[in-house]
This record gives structure tokens, C-alpha cells and sequence, in this order.
């Protein structure tokens, strides 16, 4: 086998950060399925490996919580429950206006200042059920957009 | 930002916070690539290889295989192309030392990887950092340029005829590409699914030619033991277990963060360094190595964390993670959440994994709910012998670690969880 000129899951990564939806878009893999001379459906079971990329239009804000047994150990539950609550959405699903999305991810690192969720990659940490309220506003309002 | 601790004379985290790593004057003021100019210069590849193995390095990523023999299976292989893999995919739940090198001292990190270029004819570097360690990314990507502007990356470095490259590839998040062949797959783009074995990567690694993939941690150890010497190096430590070692501290303790001390010390030593237990609670119990790891309990943490002492109960420090349980948690609770994280992780390539894992958890869960009977106990127990020994990988195979160790050691409270039994 030779080594290619370039990394298929950094490209993969790289187109799927070009969407505002955090995903990517059917037309991007016959295009990317060329480039690697696989075929489109190679592409989709990559995609389908890791739980980073996506086919599926996500949000405008990804939101990512940790369950993991650091974050699990200072409440994560509750605090997943408050960000379900107060979006009414459950994991894998996006508000109806399709700004928010919520999905469960495996340990981010950050477990010292556990529980914590990202935001498009942004990390909030040391989070109790009235700290997800205080950090949703800020989004809901459109302060950190 | 995720703070840490330094006990005695740091080996990875000296300079740590305190000089800038987007600096590479300043930190090669403070020695910084000196051990790259001295092995260069002034040693072989094989003198390289030779005081690695001196020093008795372990890989730091959990196996603990020793790297100076990796090194020299990949250096005996000859081909037209090398290559060195870095392994920053950090996934362990409670571990983040990877994260905080590659962020506070990344030019520790090059500069180990190219000495492992250097040792073992490698042309090549390949870092893989999990995507999510955006900071990670940016520092070392940083490093990296800067290394090749002041020449100790690229074509013939510091006027020798050693050549070498370093990239980022990303990863896109899945735990099992911290296995190395399953990375592997992943740089190659495919299905991150491991490999059979053998044939190892130091025989046939990346596309096929001899690679050796090294935890951040492991190579961030290479320029102290090349500029200060094997036996300096072998000073830190207690017999067996060389160096220092970077704690990754979590769950019902005063401090959480990363502390870097020598081998040596115990559990209750760590745990008393992390400010003992909170809320004046008393211990319970310890996950050690990460939730693929030990469970020591509270009456066995006197025990020193290194290979040797651990070795006696068939455990290793692992990638030194450390998350503490006090009294209060439900080890019942703690095993479920441990098996789901499992199930979501397995990568489906083998049944005794993928199945083993889904399994497990619906029995756990059944047991939490209080509709599980003492056969549903045995069956765990059956099952994790049997994902243990019929696992594809370390994965399948080190998964039910945890939840087999807390039936054989805290049976009663498992046995409370059953139907009809009596609540603790």
C-alpha cells in the first residue's frame, strides 16, 4: 500500500468543518470517494466509524456532553437533564428552529473540571443544573453568536 | 484550564506554564533540542537505541511494553521508509497528561520523536491528536513549524544528513483508535478496526513498513534520557519502574488535576497529594489505569504504584489514571456506567466484544434496577471471563476489568442489588 498525499479523516474533518451544520453534505463524497479511489460507499462506512463526522445536519450550535464515570461522579445526569429540559430535546435530536443539537460523546479530557459539555468545541465546566441555564442564555439570546 | 503539581524534579512538566511554548527561543534557551543536537552529533542511531534500552523506559500509554526494545525491533527492520507514529489520541475516560504535554511542552514531544526517528532510521513523523484538543492542536502545530524554521525539522537538520517530517493528522474521536494497529488503520483512512498481530508495526506498521507508535508521554521522556544520560534517568523511580510518571487525578478527591512524581509512592500517597478524600468522606474504593483498568480497594491502596508492586496482583500503573470513589458511590452504578462507555466504544469487529459489551450492560442494568437474580450475577461473571479471553484486542479483552473485579470485591453489594436481597 502507498501512502497518500493526504490524511482521508483530516479531510473528512475539514469538510465537515465547512458546514454550518456540522455535518457532511451528500454531495461532498462521490467528490472526496474520487480523490482517495474509494468507492462512495467506503466513504459512508468510514463515516459511519467515527462518532466526530456525520451525514446528518446537525445545529448551528453542537452541543457535546460528557457521561463518563469523572463527569458521571459530579452530576452529569442531572446536568444532561436540565440541558434536555430546558431545550426539550433528547440526544441525536435538534431544536425545531435547528439551532441547537444534542449529542452524547465519550471522555473529552477535561474531567478535572467535571461535569462538562462543548459547545462547538467550546468547553463548559464545573456545571450544575443552574449553570446550564445561566450558559444556554447567553446562546438563546444571541450573545455568543 | 486543568491544573497539575509537581512532586520532586520533573522529567516532562519541567518549564511547564512557566516559559511559552509559542516561543521556541526562549525554550531552547533553557535547553530545548539540546539532547537533538548532542544524538546528532555526537551519538549513532544505535547508541541511541542502547541508552534508551539502558534506561529502562516503559511505554506510558498502558501496556507498559518497554520502548527501548521497540525501538530496536524497528531499527533492525530494513526498508526504504520508517515511520514513527505518535499516539495522542488520549480517549481513557479520567486521563488528560497527553492533553497538558502536547499543550504546555510541546517541543518536548517533537524533539523526543525525532530522537525515535533518529534511533530507529525513520523519515517520518506522524502525530495523531483526537480532535477535540483544539488547544493541543494549534501549540503543537506551532511547535511543529517553528521546529522547522530553526531547522531541527526537515531536510538534513542541524547540517547532518538525518532528514526528517512531522505532521498532524486528526482524529475523529473514536476510543479504539488509542489501539495502535487500529490507529494505523486511521491514518491509512480506513475503519479505525485493530489488526491481528503479528505481524507487529515495528515488522510491518503504516502502509506496511516498519513503524513504532509511542504514547505522547513515553516520547516526551527521550530528551532527558539522551542529554542527561541512562543512568541519571534511572535515579528516578524504585527497581523496575524507571523515570516518572504523570497521575491523571479525578472523581471524590480535594484537588483534581495531573500531578507528575517519581515511581514509587503508593495510592494513598496520590490520593493524600490530591488533598484525600472531599466532604470528609471515607475512602471506597480506587479505578486505577482507567476504567479498563484495577479496582483497589480502600484496604489496598498502600500498595506503591509501580510495575513490579502492581505486578503481584496482575495490574500496572496503566496510563496513570487515577479516579477515587468515596463511601457514598453505588459500585453497582459505577460498573454500568464503566460498561456502557464499553459498549459505545466497541467497534463492532469482533462478537465476543461487541455482543459481550451490550450484554453486560443489560445485565448490569437489571440488576440496578433490582430485577436481577444471583444467576444474572454468575452470568456477568462468565461473560467477562469469556470477553477477556476471546476479545480480537486489548479492548474486548480489558473491558470487563472492572466489573469483574467489583463482583469478586465487593460481592455483597451486588448481591443487595438482587432480587430479594437485603439493601445496604
Amino acid at each position: 500500500m502507498k501512502e497518500d498525499k493526504s490524511f482521508l479523516i483530516e479531510e473528512l474533518l475539514k469538510i465537515q468543518e465547512k458546514s454550518k451544520l456540522h455535518y457532511i453534505e451528500p454531495e461532498e463524497i462521490p467528490k472526496i470517494a474520487k480523490i482517495f479511489r474509494k468507492s462512495p460507499a467506503e466513504i459512508y462506512g468510514i463515516i459511519s466509524f467515527y462518532p466526530r463526522l456525520s451525514t446528518n445536519p446537525r445545529g448551528k450550535y453542537l452541543i457535546r456532553v460528557c457521561e463518563n464515570l469523572p463527569c458521571h461522579i459530579e452530576g452529569a445526569e442531572e446536568v444532561v437533564e436540565a440541558i434536555k429540559e430546558y431545550l426539550g430535546i433528547d440526544f441525536g435530536e435538534a431544536t425545531p428552529d435547528g439551532k441547537f443539537y444534542l449529542e452524547k460523546t465519550s471522555c473529552l479530557g477535561l474531567c478535572a473540571i467535571a461535569p462538562v459539555i462543548l459547545i462547538n468545541n467550546k468547553p463548559y465546566g464545573h456545571l450544575t443544573p443552574a449553570k446550564v441555564k445561566e450558559v444556554f442564555r447567553g446562546y438563546m439570546e444571541g450573545e455568543n453568536d | 484550564m486543568i491544573d497539575f503539581k509537581v512532586i520532586g524534579e520533573p522529567i516532562i512538566l519541567k518549564n511547564a506554564r512557566k516559559i511559552c511554548p509559542e516561543d521556541i527561543e526562549k525554550c531552547m534557551a533553557v535547553g530545548r533540542c539540546s539532547a537533538l543536537k548532542k544524538a546528532l552529533t555526537e551519538m549513532t542511531p544505535q547508541q541511541v537505541v542502547e541508552e534508551v534500552k539502558k534506561s529502562q523506559l516503559r511505554g506510558r500509554g498502558g501496556a507498559g511494553f518497554p520502548t527501548g526494545l521497540k525501538l530496536e525491533l524497528a531499527a533492525k527492520e530494513s526498508a526504504d521508509v520508517k515511520y514513527v507514529v505518535v499516539n495522542g489520541e488520549e480517549g481513557e475516560p479520567g486521563t488528560f497528561k497527553d492533553r497538558i504535554i502536547m499543550e504546555d511542552v510541546p517541543h518536548l514531544l517533537i524533539e523526543g520523536t525525532i530522537l525515535a526517528g533518529y534511533a530507529i532510521g525513520a523519515s517520518k513523523a506522524i502525530v495523531c491528536i483526537r480532535c477535540d484538543y483544539i488547544h493541543a492542536i494549534e501549540r503543537m502545530q506551532k511547535a511543529i513549524d517553528d521546529a522547522y524554521k530553526k531547522g531541527f525539522l526537515g531536510k538534513n537538520i542541524l547540517g547532518t544528513d538525518f532528514s526528517f517530517d512531522m505532521v498532524i493528522e486528526r482524529g475523529a474521536g473514536a476510543y479504539i483508535c488509542g489501539e495502535e494497529t487500529a490507529l494505523l488503520e486511521m491514518i491509512e483512512g480506513k475503519r479505525g478496526e485493530p489488526r491481528k498481530k503479528p505481524p507487529f508495526p515495528p515488522q510491518k506498521g503504516l502502509y506496511g513498513k516498519p513503524t513504532v507508535v509511542n504514547n505522547v508521554e513515553t516520547l516526551a521522556n527521550l530528551p532527558f534520557i539522551i542529554k542527561e544520560g541512562a543512568d541519571k534517568f534511572l535515579e528516578f523511580g524504585v527497581e523496575g519502574s524507571h523515570g516518572t510518571k504523570l497521575f491523571s487525578l479525578s472523581g471524590d478527591i480535594n484537588w483534581r488535576g495531573l500531578i507528575e512524581i517519581p515511581f514509587g509512592a503508593t495510592l494513598r500517597e496520590i490520593i493524600n497529594l490530591a488533598g484525600g478524600i472531599r466532604h470528609g468522606r471515607r475512602l471506597k474504593a480506587v479505578i486505577l489505569g482507567g476504567v479498563s483498568g484495577t479496582l483497589v480497594k480502600s484496604d489496598e491502596v498502600d500498595i506503591p504504584v509501580d510495575y513490579k508492586s502492581l505486578g503481584v496482583i496482575e495490574a500496572g500503573p496503566g496510563c496513570g489514571t487515577v479516579i477515587v470513589l468515596d463511601e457514598t458511590r453505588d459500585i453497582v452504578d459505577v460498573a454500568e456506567n464503566i460498561m456502557e462507555f464499553f459498549k459505545t466504544e466497541s467497534c463492532g469487529k469482533c462478537r465476543p466484544c461487541s455482543l459481550g459489551t451490550v450484554t453486560l450492560c443489560k445485565l448490569i442494568h437489571k440488576i440496578k434496577t433490582g430485577e436481577g437474580t444471583v444467576e444474572d450475577l454468575e452470568k456477568i461473571e462468565k461473560v467477562s471471563i469469556g470477553m477477556r479471553k476471546a476479545s480480537f484486542c486489548g479492548l474486548g479483552q480489558t473491558a470487563p476489568n472492572i466489573v469483574y473485579q467489583s463482583i469478586q470485591k465487593f460481592r455483597e453489594e451486588w448481591i443487595a442489588h438482587v432480587k430479594g436481597g437485603t439493601n445496604v
